[in-house]
């Protein structure tokens, strides 16, 4: 039994898994650019990104994950039965329901991505100002600068909490069963319906906490790596 | 000749004046200290100069070219008076080094960065970069650190980073050297050695503009002297004019109180 419980979570982990390594691969970059967005001199863009980013974070996830699960299907369907017509309504008539991992994997990018933004936000805005200075007068430009001068500092300075904000996506992937999304959570609580086995549940822990011990690990040699240098 | 020219500048912060009207010229080869009591204007002066700040009003040429002038608002035009500006180095109150490079490194990335636009790049790399290596050395030498060129600046003392970014400065081969109050972030046993430095430079005949409150060190190494007060060259003199017998009421009484 102990082999089949294991084989089932594993199956159930690689989903976990595949969604927490897409989500961070697609939302740490759109952070920089909406971090980007919530700095810029240009008022409505920084007034637009940031009541974005507020609605995100304001939000529950589960809610942002129904609302992008359910929403397209719905607009789809009631474009589809408007008598009158236009270009917008045959656009939004094409609509269909969407795929329930991308709308899952759409969710987390958006909101971890806004999560991150107030993160490099608060690292980019902790570097001082003379440092930008240097290298004006060195003649470097701004994205010279940024690149080869800023970026390494502003990593040194959010690694821990982004370190805290990537462990906490690995047990926050488990919410996209919400849309019926198959992961290890599920996977362990249908041994309760069908077998009436408990402990697998609890299994499902120990995949958790070996993730994130792994996670743990490599941000601390990632910041050991960092330490050459003071900030 | 003269290599600085300053032509009645102004600069406001909203509806502060900071800078009334500021006009001097400096030959090559001098050495100018700036003196004044703390909002007087001169750290302002020199972030204008150096494209730190944009001044309100007024005229700023080096060696003739000139680098800002406020009647000139032509994107392109503005674009060339940037690139004169590369011929004025500024040396930091607080050193602002990037931590991430060793000593080395600090010196040679802006040329490094420089010389990827060069057309022979690509096929001289290695040799390129080995040059930029031997004049950033070469430099680090002159300010005493060539056994420091692998430590990074959190591992050097306030003097030793003070020096590496002097010679980053110098690396830049710039007309004139401007410092902006070199030794104030440094203990008192460290300012020596900054001292000591930029009066090697000025043996080398360097042009440079110090803004600075070692008063000892302004008679001491400096050509002239400039004393500033709420935003107005109130003298402008030899160090023998302005620091030993300075006419204007305002110079003495801010000369008393380093007296005291």
């Amino acid at each position: 039994m102990f082999w089949t419980v294991t084989e089932s979570l594993l199956k159930g982990f690689g989903s976990t898994l595949e969604l927490f390594a897409l989500t961070l691969i697609f939302a740490l970059p759109l952070g920089l650019i909406i971090s980007f967005g919530s700095m810029s001199k240009i008022k409505p863009i920084n007034w637009f990104v940031r009541t974005f980013v507020w609605i995100i974070r304001g939000t529950p996830l589960m809610l942002q994950l129904i609302i992008i699960f359910y929403v397209p299907g719905f607009v789809g369907m009631w474009a589809r039965e408007q008598q009158t017509s236009n270009f917008i309504i045959e656009w939004l008539a094409t609509w269909k329901v969407i795929d329930r991992f991308a709308a899952a994997l759409i969710s987390f990018v958006i909101n971890y991505a806004c999560y991150f933004s107030e993160i490099y936000r608060g690292g980019i805005e902790s570097i001082s100002k003379g440092q930008y200075e240097a290298c004006h007068v060195l003649g470097m430009s701004k994205s010279q600068a940024f690149f080869h001068v800023v970026l390494l500092q502003v990593v040194k300075r959010i690694i821990p909490p982004m370190s805290n904000e990537i462990i906490t996506l690995v047990k926050d992937t488990s919410l996209a069963r919400i849309i019926s999304v198959y992961e290890i959570i599920w996977s362990g609580e249908s041994f309760i319906k069908s077998d009436g086995l408990l402990w697998p549940l609890f299994y499902t822990g120990v995949f958790f906490l070996i993730a994130c011990g792994l996670l743990t690990i490599i941000f601390n040699r990632i910041e050991k790596k960092l330490s050459y240098f003071s900030v | 000749m003269a290599i600085l020219e300053v032509n009645n500048l102004t600069k406001n912060f909203g509806s502060t004046k900071v800078l009334k009207g500021i006009s001097f010229s400096l030959e090559e080869g001098k050495v100018l200290s700036i003196i004044g009591s703390s909002g007087s204007g001169k750290t302002t002066l020199l972030r204008c100069i150096n494209g730190l700040e944009t001044a309100t009003t007024g005229k700023i040429a080096v060696n003739d070219k000139v680098v800002f002038d406020s009647n000139i608002t032509d994107k392109n035009e503005l674009k060339e008076l940037k690139k004169n500006q590369q011929n004025i180095g500024l040396v930091f109150q607080q050193f602002n080094l990037f931590p991430q490079y060793t000593a080395l490194g600090n010196v040679t990335l802006a040329m490094k960065l420089a010389a990827k636009k060069r057309p022979d790049y690509k096929h001289n790399k290695k040799a390129i970069l080995e040059e930029i290596d031997a004049t950033a050395k070469k430099f680090l030498d002159k300010v005493g650190l060539s056994d420091k060129l692998n430590n990074y600046p959190c591992e050097l003392s306030g003097g030793q980073q003070q020096r590496v970014s002097i010679a980053r400065a110098l690396a830049m081969n710039p007309q004139i050297l401007f410092f902006d109050e070199p030794t104030s972030a440094l203990d008192p046993e460290l300012t020596g050695e900054i001292l000591k430095t930029i009066r090697q430079l000025a043996e080398d005949n360097m042009t440079m503009v110090i803004v600075t409150h070692e008063m000892n060190f302004a008679k001491d190494v400096s050509d002239e002297v400039i004393f500033m007060d709420d935003g107005v060259i109130a003298e402008h003199g030899s160090p023998e004019d302005v620091l030993v017998n300075p006419k204007n009421p305002r110079t003495q009484a801010f000369l008393n109180t380093y007296e005291k």
